[in-house]
């Protein structure tokens, strides 16, 4: 089991309550999208991801970007047992979707600079380090079901 | 993935508005750095304050961002133009190379927080290959 202090706590409780899902999800998506464009072989029915504008303006990426934050969500609000809460959805990722699990650090370091953007001089150092550290125990849950 | 004309364009066109700032780029890169993963903090024992406002750390944000500035002006030939910086890590350093990856990505992230608005996705994905492009010149002598 993960072990949170109580600044962890609050600090990932404190930025996800600021963050307008619909944004952020879609910034970090498109952003990944972007940045490592390999991972656009997922979304083959997206339609138009030609190019950097194309992405950042396209309506089922940023669809999907809510999905991915309002999954993250359910992290959040269980956060002593991410392993659990995640297992069905580790499965869909590895059986149905088939998704490289190396792509999950891909999407959550993105998700990391859109936040920090967002937040600027209040993402310190130490709220970074509690932010990587819930994104990675995420990660790891996501490819846990993989076989 | 290898610089293309137009990474090299983006670069230097963002790089012009980071240079100013360079030095706090370095240390507050550092800073999140020890913060986000502790284990690079064995590279430098005899330190006593990895934080930010350490005047340790600001020392050697400058010395970092400053090479950093300058491969910027290299980006046609990173390999010859970090040689003997590649040496100097490889031979004396010896800092493991998966620690590049991670420095790079404080230095995104000091940069988001820095210029939010400049740091678009595109200026990103060239930045990021830029970082990675320069770390791999960085590890080249190592074996």
């Amino acid at each position: 089991m993960v072990e949170w202090t109580e600044f962890e706590r609050s600090t990932i409780a404190d930025i996800f309550s600021k963050l307008n899902y619909d944004v952020a999800g879609s910034n970090a998506l498109a952003r990944c999208l972007v940045v490592y464009p390999w991972t656009q072989r997922y979304f083959g029915k997206f339609g138009n991801l030609y190019n950097a504008a194309a992405i950042m303006g396209n309506p089922m990426v940023a669809a999907h970007g809510t999905v991915v934050l309002h999954g993250l969500d359910k992290a959040v609000k269980n956060m002593d047992d991410i392993k659990a809460t995640y297992a069905e959805l580790s499965v869909l990722h590895s059986e149905k979707l088939h998704v490289d699990p190396d792509n999950f650090k891909l999407l959550a370091d993105c998700l990391t600079i859109v936040v920090a953007s967002q937040m600027g001089s209040a993402f310190t150092p130490q709220v970074q380090a509690a932010l990587q550290k819930f994104l990675a125990v995420v990660v790891s849950s996501l490819g846990r079901q993989y076989h | 993935m290898s610089l293309t004309a137009k990474d090299k364009a983006v670069v230097k066109g963002f790089w012009s508005k980071v240079s100013g700032k360079s030095d706090d780029i370095g240390h507050e890169a550092l800073a999140r750095m020890f913060a986000a993963y502790p284990q690079t903090k064995t590279y430098f024992p005899k330190w006593s304050d990895y934080s930010l406002g350490s005047a340790d750390v600001k020392k050697h944000g400058k010395t970092v961002m400053g090479a950093i500035n300058d491969a910027v002006g290299k980006m046609d030939d990173l390999i010859g133009g970090l040689s003997a910086l590649s040496d100097v890590h490889a031979t004396r350093l010896r800092v493991d190379p998966s620690n590049f990856k991670i420095l790079s990505h404080n230095i995104l992230v000091a940069l988001a927080v820095n210029f939010p608005g400049d740091f678009t996705a595109e200026v990103h994905v060239a930045v990021d290959k830029f970082l990675a492009a320069l770390s791999a010149a960085l590890a080249d002598k190592y074996r």
